[in-house]
């Protein structure tokens, strides 16, 4: 292993260290931080990474094969025909006018209309990466928004696939050879026959994925030796990617192909927890590469075009975008958000502007200026959702909060406050309306804000971390505070924030599951409410009342267990950090439930009770 | 015609062989609903307006239950207190009750002997009952002696079918209702005058 590689290896962790923290400090989210870590790691500012701006792409490829990768596992047959009206829907028109706007744009700048049309296509593409990390972040994947921008993500990624195989044709001249090594299979193919080419090589990954991959898989599987079958899938990807490089097609495409294929396998979620570590890595590691090759002399020479065209590009796609969203009956918020997160030219870009430049499409300056323009958009949008989180949507959407008319005499005044209001907290909030107790809202889905302010409840909209909302939440004077936010990352912050800031108000917590409350616990919380708990209780009662139990005795059975359960928790909470595998939550998982099978097996909560052994015992004689 | 209803409560019925055959013909009489109190509350939560409605629908009233430490289990009690409301069952307008006939069905283990003063015991069952006599009285309801199954578990089963056979017989007579109140009341427990009115 050479020094030069741990030397990068070891800036880029660096890099993700240090501004990663500092952006989700400042508010910023994950992505953000790793852009402007990149841009400050890279040639133009400190210039410790590529010095050529080969390394950086290398890394960034790598990046770039992995995602597309999991992207591919994660397009499920089955998500895809149930948001299908969504996808073909909102995602062909979005697309489709996206492309038909730049082909014009860029004809109109005086570009043949090959080069246009190929422009327009890599243009459209938005980034899927930092949607599914923004809505993630947010807490707010349930969203119209989110699934709005899921589902045009979706058709975006598939459409690569056809927008590849088109490409060759609009090439002017035929490939000739531009990388090292071996020369591709397509070199000096006419256009249309490397479309065929293409086709075929896309197919017979297809095809070797049912037929090859899933049953060396299969075969790895059973030898039971889990680096052995990370290696093997890490085989697949890094196997197809470089074969269809031999064959002169993009390896982001191949390892996407060979992740869809994959994902209908019965080894999807094995896959998707062995690379999961590796995934957040490898997509900070692509962001940093993205930020570190935004090229700022090219930038410094042509300013106003870069610029025109950064601003040109993204109000196209925001306008079209937001058309589509008024269409699908987005509200204000969402369509806002909406338009936003979908806005910037995104990753596959830069896949297919090599490709365009390898086909002699485009020149070698302009596609540097092009790879720059989508650097650029994919930097901009975490600052753009910035400001239409806190200048746009606070003055033109949902409000923060609203002026009660009584605003004077009460001031706040509510005792409990429930952050997140989804399916868990709302069923909290009719309870305690029902019992008179009315609660002050926390919560970010702006369509859910707007129907709860219309029956009347107090509602404070936006992000529930947020001091400030808290704080003209009444949580100064509020008794209690109900963290019931979906995202047990975000109620843990939450949590952490509460504590430190107002120390005297008392909360009470949503745990998803037992993992959850162990890290609640181990957070040092007190009242922690695992959602599921009482819900399967109460099914296996019921249960043992149709098998012919008596509802008395397998209600108390219940309760037992319950009491017994939350013991255990407890319990094992404490002896958790002994064991040296809890990183691997999936692993950990299965160890706990082995654990607390052994242990229900000592504890029959109800044979051994003799209470009310009334007719046996000897009571009087 | 009576209509009867028994409310009976036992958190433990599964594992009751006596209270089980006692039952077992029970609500097959004509006229007689059996509400088994554990079975439908098993949190304890009763619906007071239904249990309401079922005592109007009836006549005779029985507070059927093992006797444990002397008394009834948690869930008659909790009933008494909760349904036996002031101006609904007691008080100047509480007259829903009125003239209605109550009677306690117990299952014990000691024997008859050991309830009496100088014995084991030393009290005997109508003393333990004096509750459920006066709650009665002020609920304007006519309070019958007991039936009493004594020495449960020393029983055999030809003993427990017999004791059975008598508790039905005992229902159908509520249900007929062609008996004087004041000879009835004049026997200890149910079981003597049973044992007199067909020999």
């Amino acid at each position: 292993m050479s020094s030069a590689f741990l030397h990068d290896a070891l800036i880029y962790l660096a890099c993700a260290i240090v501004f990663v923290p500092i952006a989700k400090k400042l508010g910023m989210g994950s992505v953000l931080g790793y852009l402007l870590g990149g841009i400050i790691i890279g040639p133009f500012f400190l210039g410790f990474v590529g010095e050529e701006g080969k390394d950086i792409m290398h890394f960034a490829e790598f990046g770039v094969v992995m995602m597309l990768f999991l992207a591919g596992l994660e397009l499920e047959p089955a998500t895809f025909w149930r948001m299908r009206r969504l996808i073909l829907g909102a995602g062909f028109l979005q697309t489709a006018a996206i492309i038909g706007a730049c082909f014009c744009l860029f004809l109109v700048l005086g570009f043949n209309w090959q080069a246009s049309l190929a422009i327009g296509l890599a243009l459209s593409m938005s980034s899927t990466a930092i949607i599914m990390q923004t809505f993630r972040e947010k807490g707010l994947t349930k969203t119209q928004s989110a699934r709005g921008a899921l589902a045009v993500s979706l058709f975006q990624d598939v459409s690569v696939i056809p927008i590849l195989a088109l490409l060759p044709l609009l090439a002017v001249t035929t490939l000739v050879k531009t990388s090292d090594g071996p020369a591709p299979l397509i070199e000096g193919m006419p256009g249309w026959a490397q479309t065929l080419t293409l086709l075929v090589a896309a197919n017979a990954v297809l095809l070797a994925g049912h037929f090859l991959f899933v049953p060396f898989l299969r075969f790895i599987a059973r030898i039971r030796l889990r680096e052995l079958f990370t290696a093997a899938a890490l085989f697949i990807v890094i196997g197809t990617a470089y074969l269809m490089i031999r064959v002169g097609f993009s390896p982001a495409l191949g390892a996407f192909l060979a992740g869809v294929v994959l994902a209908t396998s019965e080894f999807r979620h094995e896959l998707e927890s062995d690379i999961e570590p590796f995934k957040g890595v490898l997509l900070g590691l692509f962001f940093i590469a993205v930020g570190a090759s935004v090229n700022f002399s090219l930038m410094m020479t042509n300013p106003v075009t870069i610029l025109g065209l950064v601003f040109g590009v993204i109000a196209i796609k925001a306008v079209i975008t937001g058309i589509t969203g008024r269409l699908f009956g987005l509200s204000f918020d969402q369509n806002m958000l909406f338009t936003v997160t979908l806005s910037q030219v995104g990753e596959f870009a830069f896949v297919l502007f090599a490709f365009i430049h390898q086909l002699h499409i485009l020149s070698a300056s302009w596609t540097d200026i092009m790879m720059g323009v989508t650097a650029t958009s994919m930097a901009l949008t975490p600052l753009l959702l910035l400001i239409n989180e806190r200048l746009i949507l606070p003055y033109f959407g949902t409000k923060e909060s609203v002026e009660t008319k009584s605003h004077d005499d009460i001031s706040g005044g509510n005792a409990v406050i429930i952050a997140g209001f989804g399916h868990f907290g709302s069923t909290i909030g009719r309870f305690l309306r029902a019992n008179g107790i009315t609660a002050t809202i926390l919560d970010n889905d702006s369509d859910r804000v707007e129907i709860l302010r219309k029956m009347g409840f107090t509602v404070f909209y936006g992000d529930a971390t947020r001091l400030d909302i808290l704080k003209s939440a009444g949580a100064d004077e509020a008794k209690v505070l109900i963290a019931a936010i979906d995202s047990p990352e975000i109620n843990l912050e939450l949590i952490d924030r509460v504590r430190k800031e107002f120390p005297k108000l008392e909360v009470m917590v949503r745990a998803k599951s037992r993992l959850d409350a162990y890290e609640l616990l181990d957070a040092g919380m007190e009242n922690i409410y695992r959602e599921s708990l009482d819900t399967s209780i109460r099914l296996g009662v019921d249960v043992l009342i149709k098998l012919g139990f008596r509802r008395y005795s397998a209600t108390r059975a219940g309760q037992n267990f319950f009491r017994y359960d939350e013991a255990s928790l407890r319990k094992l909470a404490a002896h958790r950090h002994d064991r040296e595998s809890y990183i691997f939550k999936t692993r950990e998982q299965i160890e706990l439930q082995e654990q607390l099978l052994a242990g229900d097996r000592d504890v029959m909560t109800n044979v051994h009770d003799d209470a009310w052994n009334g007719d046996g015992a000897k009571r009087g004689s | 015609m009576n209509k009867v209803l028994i409310l009976f409560a036992h958190p433990r019925f599964e594992k009751s062989k006596t209270n089980s055959v006692l039952l077992a013909g029970a609500d097959k009489i004509d006229g007689v609903t059996l509400h088994d109190l554990y079975e439908q509350y098993p949190d304890f939560n009763i619906d007071i307006d239904r249990e309401k409605e079922l005592l109007t629908r009836h006549d005779v009233i029985v507070w059927h239950f093992p006797f444990y430490m002397y008394g009834a289990p948690a869930m008659l009690k909790q009933w008494m207190d909760l349904v036996l409301e002031y101006n609904w069952a007691h008080g100047s307008r509480g007259n829903a009750l009125k003239d209605k006939m109550v009677f306690n069905a117990l299952t014990t283990g000691g024997a008859r002997a050991s309830y009496a003063a100088n014995q084991l015991n030393r009290f005997t069952i109508r003393e333990f009952l004096v509750p459920f006599e006066q709650t009665a009285t002020l609920c304007k309801l006519i309070y019958l002696p007991p039936f009493v199954v004594h020495g449960t578990h020393l029983l055999s089963d030809q003993q427990l079918a017999m004791h059975a056979t008598l508790y039905q017989r005992l229902l159908a007579q509520m249900v007929a209702g062609a008996f004087s109140v004041e000879d009835v009341c004049k026997y200890e427990y149910l079981n003597d005058w049973l044992a007199e009115f067909r020999g």
